[in-house]
């Protein structure tokens, strides 16, 4: 059982405070990606799960024991790294056999665990090359392999895909999901690339500057957003957001309107939405569309650019007060650039955030 | 981008040769000076320096300053007094250094920059100021060795080797380049679960190679080149290396060529050993430069 909580963690570098207080519960076998900006501490995060980094305050368990204070070679986790990490000096079957080295395995454990490595990452003619005969999807593989050979409960990933081409990070995306539901180990795993974090995640945490955003399910969070950073961080292309005026406020109903928007009621999930004032109002590009039946929302604007894709059109378009606007169409669609237009949407997709 | 069309750069390499042409020709000539010179008698070799024949083995020639130094001092000897002393210092001082710098560079510590600020900052101190306390703690030492408790480390091989062990040079060597490897390959190898000491072995030094020759190359050079210090601390011929040596020709009346006989055997430790590891020097060299 390898369950993992995080409890009041904090990190300080001298006065810079990475890690503001984090408090994170990871179940056994679970798939947990930590999302968030370049530099809000996500790889902090995950050094100080591993052992790498020493943490500043608060509790780290694995397993139900506290973690704090052991080395990393007594928490029982494996570990890939961003830059693959694999030692340039030994053979591929060196490094994957490393850890199982290190311990003192027999010469047929070594073997036969290896072997199944090799097999289940497809790699078996490579074990004897030199890392610096590999591709990078290789070398991934094999840092991969030497992560899975020891069988360990936890698993952390560093941007394992961050160094691949977009079509080798799709297959090595799955690949990694499939190891997931083929070991059953619990998996932390850290990326800024949200598609990422939606495709392979049970549980998505949203960082931004040390502190959690936002614990949930992909579909959670990427419906249910908790605030305006989390909904504009999750989905793509990224939310709209539209300075709106509240004209009324009713329970949990809002009226909003501005110069491009008519009025129109919604609810309003989000504190901090007076009438009178003013609120940010957030507009998923999928949810936005010029059918006349599309809802009961609309906006006026006009046409400055399309994108076609063949399956999708990525509409730019600009509202009459000259704010941009992304609509995202699921079809194949000509527009004139120039054209006026109005777009509906289905006001219970809308998000309704303070300023 | 500018084309460089084949004349110019035909004529480029040709510059480039000749100017390391020039260079190895500087740097052989006194080595040749010196094993030509070691064949003539002592009359000829002063004589033939007033012309290129000084470079050019002709006139009488013979081995016969070799025979005459053998005799004068135990050449053989000293050789091996040096190669013993020097062996075993380059061989412990790759060790102990680099394990000290393995903690400084790998290993969190509390207090491990000021330690490695003192240990640098040893480099400014010449070895002439602090070489009398250090002769008055070594001649006081205990050792214990094949024939029991000794007071004293003077006339020893010990006296020659155990104060060179570490240097500060040699530690910033490996300072230097341990700070180069990649630490995701320390912090890989840790999650693994090797330890400390393992990682020294089986990570660091298999990447070390070209800071390992660089360092030996170096310490080989200065401990074979030890003057003052066995001067002051070694009496005895059983332990004298061969700079000190030198001393024997200098007497009366000094014999040149026997002297030339002398220096070219004792170069040959040398050669032998510097031809063993140029291949790694000139990697390390490579590494450390700008590569184009
Ligand atoms: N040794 C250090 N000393 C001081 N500050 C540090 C140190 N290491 C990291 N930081 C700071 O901690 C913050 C978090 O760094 P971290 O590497 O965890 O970011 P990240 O979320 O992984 O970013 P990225 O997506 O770019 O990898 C950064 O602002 C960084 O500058
Ligand atoms: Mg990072």
């Amino acid at each position: 059982m390898a369950a993992i909580t995080l409890k009041g963690l904090k990190k300080s570098y001298g006065q810079a405070h990475v890690i503001k207080g984090v408090d994170i519960d990871i179940e056994d076998g679970e798939f947990v990606v930590f999302v968030g900006p370049s530099g809000c501490g996500k790889s902090t995060l995950l050094r100080m799960i591993a052992g790498l980094e020493d943490i500043s305050d608060g509790t780290l368990t694995i397993g139900g024991k506290v973690m704090n204070d052991l080395p990393p070679k007594d928490r029982g986790v494996a570990m890939v790294f961003q830059s693959y990490a694999i030692f340039p000096h030994m053979t591929v079957r060196e490094n994957v056999a490393f850890g199982l080295t290190i311990s003192g395995a027999s010469k047929e454990e070594k073997e036969t665990k290896v072997a199944e490595a090799a097999r289940i990452l497809q790699m078996e003619h490579l074990m004897d090359r030199r890392p610096s005969q590999l591709s990078g999807g290789q070398r991934q593989r094999v840092a991969i392999g030497r992560a899975i050979v020891r069988k360990p409960q936890v698993f952390l990933f560093d941007e394992p895909l961050s160094n691949l081409d977009a079509a080798l990070r799709m297959d090595m995306r799955m690949e990694i999901g499939k190891l997931h539901k083929a070991l059953g180990a619990t998996m932390v795993y850290v990326t800024h690339d949200q598609v990422e974090a939606m495709t392979l995640a049970d549980k998505i945490v949203v960082l931004k500057d040390g502190l959690v955003q936002q614990i949930g399910s992909p579909m959670e969070l990427y419906h249910h957003p908790a605030n305006a950073f989390v909904a504009g961080f999750l989905g793509s292309p990224g939310m709209n957001f539209l300075e709106v005026d509240v004209k009324e406020v009713n329970g949990d109903r809002a009226t909003v309107s501005n110069a491009a928007l008519d009025p129109v009621t919604l609810t309003a999930r989000h504190p901090g939405i007076k009438a009178g004032g003013k609120a940010r109002l957030g507009l998923r590009p999928q949810y936005l569309s010029p059918d006349a039946d599309a809802g009961a929302g609309v906006l006026h604007g006009k046409i400055a650019l399309t994108e076609r894709l063949g399956s999708e059109t990525i509409v730019e378009a600009v509202t009459t007060d000259g704010k941009p606007l992304i609509v995202a169409l699921a079809r194949d669609a000509v527009f004139e650039i120039g054209t006026p237009i109005s777009l509906r949407f289905d006001p219970e997709t809308a998000h309704l955030f303070a300023l | 981008m500018a084309t460089i069309s084949a004349d110019s750069r035909g004529l480029r390499l040709a510059v480039r040769y000749t100017v390391l042409g020039i260079i190895a020709i500087i740097f052989v000539f006194p080595l040749v000076f010196m094993l030509v010179s070691s064949l003539k008698p002592d009359a000829q070799l002063l004589a033939d320096t007033a012309s290129l024949r000084a470079f050019l083995p002709v006139g009488d020639i013979s081995f016969d300053n070799y025979t005459a130094a053998f005799k004068r001092a135990p050449v053989g000897l000293f050789i091996m007094n040096s190669v013993i002393v020097t062996g075993i210092t380059v061989v412990l001082s790759l060790l102990v250094c680099s394990m000290a710098a393995f903690a400084f560079v790998f290993v969190n510590w509390k207090g491990r920059e000021l330690v490695l600020t003192i240990i640098l900052a040893t480099l400014i101190v010449p070895f002439e100021t602090i070489a009398i306390p250090l002769l008055l703690i070594s001649s006081k030492l205990p050792w214990i060795g094949l024939d029991g408790l000794k007071w004293g480390w003077l006339n020893s091989y010990h006296v020659q080797i155990v104060p060179f062990m570490a240097d500060g040079l040699t530690i910033y060597l490996f300072v230097q380049y341990f700070k180069d490897l990649p630490g995701e390959l320390i912090e890989a190898a840790r999650v693994e679960g090797a330890t400390w000491g393992q990682i020294y072995r089986r990570i660091v030094m298999p990447l070390a190679g070209p800071v390992l020759a660089t360092a030996a190359i170096l310490k080989f050079l200065a401990m074979y080149n030890q003057y003052l210090w066995p001067l002051m601390v070694v009496q005895e011929e059983g332990y004298r290396p061969v700079m000190v040596g030198l001393q024997y020709f200098f007497q009366l009346n000094r014999a040149w060529g026997e002297i030339m006989a002398y220096l070219s055997l004792i170069t040959i430790p040398v050669l032998a050993f510097y031809l063993y590891l140029q291949k790694a020097f000139i990697a390390s060299i490579a590494s450390t430069g700008v590569k184009g």
